[in-house]
């Protein structure tokens, strides 16, 4: 692993997040329910790893506004031809054709690959993506859970998905190849 | 259509998400469909960030399955 700190974080995170759900998964039955009391954890965890990085990192509010800046590209800009190629903005470096990813993005490592990403995401972003992708809520149950403006929470959802697509581009890759 | 403004693969990228969730204009959407239609990278990443979607929502199911919980609860102190 190349980044051991954030891997770690990471794990934590995920574990914490866990411990949580198994600890009261039997008074759960109903989907919204279950979906509620999981948003709670979620939040839990996060504030708590919020703190404690506010603890150890003075300069957290800047690295939220760096968040919320418009100096986060969806995609490295290397990847692009850039002013002085035949066509600027086109993909220099384009992404591969993905060959049944269904079924090569449904394994253990897939699994470990998109939780990993998930965990090493910024708190607002990560907060996003889980309740929209992995929890499915619809747009307006997201930005009202967290309190957000529209317009925000799909900034920070097009953030995360960007992110988590290239992380998976970067790990699985090679297993999405024919 | 010569009116119709050059969309360029690094726009699109940024635009993915507003083109999903439906919340381009009209005359937006229909430039990026003309996009895609003509730029094969674009349409690979368009496909490779719907897997990416459809393997998060994967999550909510195989998060909770029995084998996991198991595991995971063999691992606690």
């Amino acid at each position: 692993m190349a980044h051991v700190p954030s891997r770690a974080v990471a794990e934590e995170v995920v574990q914490d997040t866990w411990v949580g759900v198994l600890k009261g998964i039997d008074r759960f039955e109903g989907r919204s329910a279950l979906r509620t009391w999981i948003f709670q954890i979620l939040l839990n965890t996060a504030r708590t790893r919020g703190k404690r990085e506010k603890r150890t990192l003075p300069f957290s509010s800047l690295r939220r506004r760096a968040e919320e800046g418009k100096d986060e590209p969806a995609v490295d800009p290397d990847r692009f031809q850039g002013r002085r190629d035949d066509q600027p903005g086109a993909w220099a470096s384009p992404p591969a054709e993905w060959q049944e990813p269904e079924r090569k993005l449904a394994t253990a490592e897939a699994r470990d690959a998109l939780l990993a990403a998930i965990s090493d995401l910024p708190p607002r972003q990560r907060d996003v993506i889980v309740l929209r992708d992995v929890q499915g809520y619809s747009a307006s149950e997201a930005r009202n859970a967290l309190d957000i403006s529209e317009t925000n929470q799909r900034v920070l959802l097009h953030r995360a998905r960007s992110k988590v697509r290239a992380a998976l581009e970067e790990q699985l890759e090679p297993e999405l190849l024919p | 259509m010569s009116v119709t403004p050059d969309i360029v693969c690094r726009q699109f990228v940024e635009e993915v998400t507003n083109y999903l969730e439906g919340k381009l204009s009209e005359a937006e959407a229909r430039w990026t469909d003309e996009h895609l239609a003509q730029c094969d990278a674009c349409r690979a990443y368009l496909t490779q960030m719907k897997a990416t979607i459809s393997a998060l929502r994967g999550l909510r199911e195989t998060g909770l399955d029995p084998e996991l919980r198991a595991r995971i609860l063999a691992e606690l102190p």
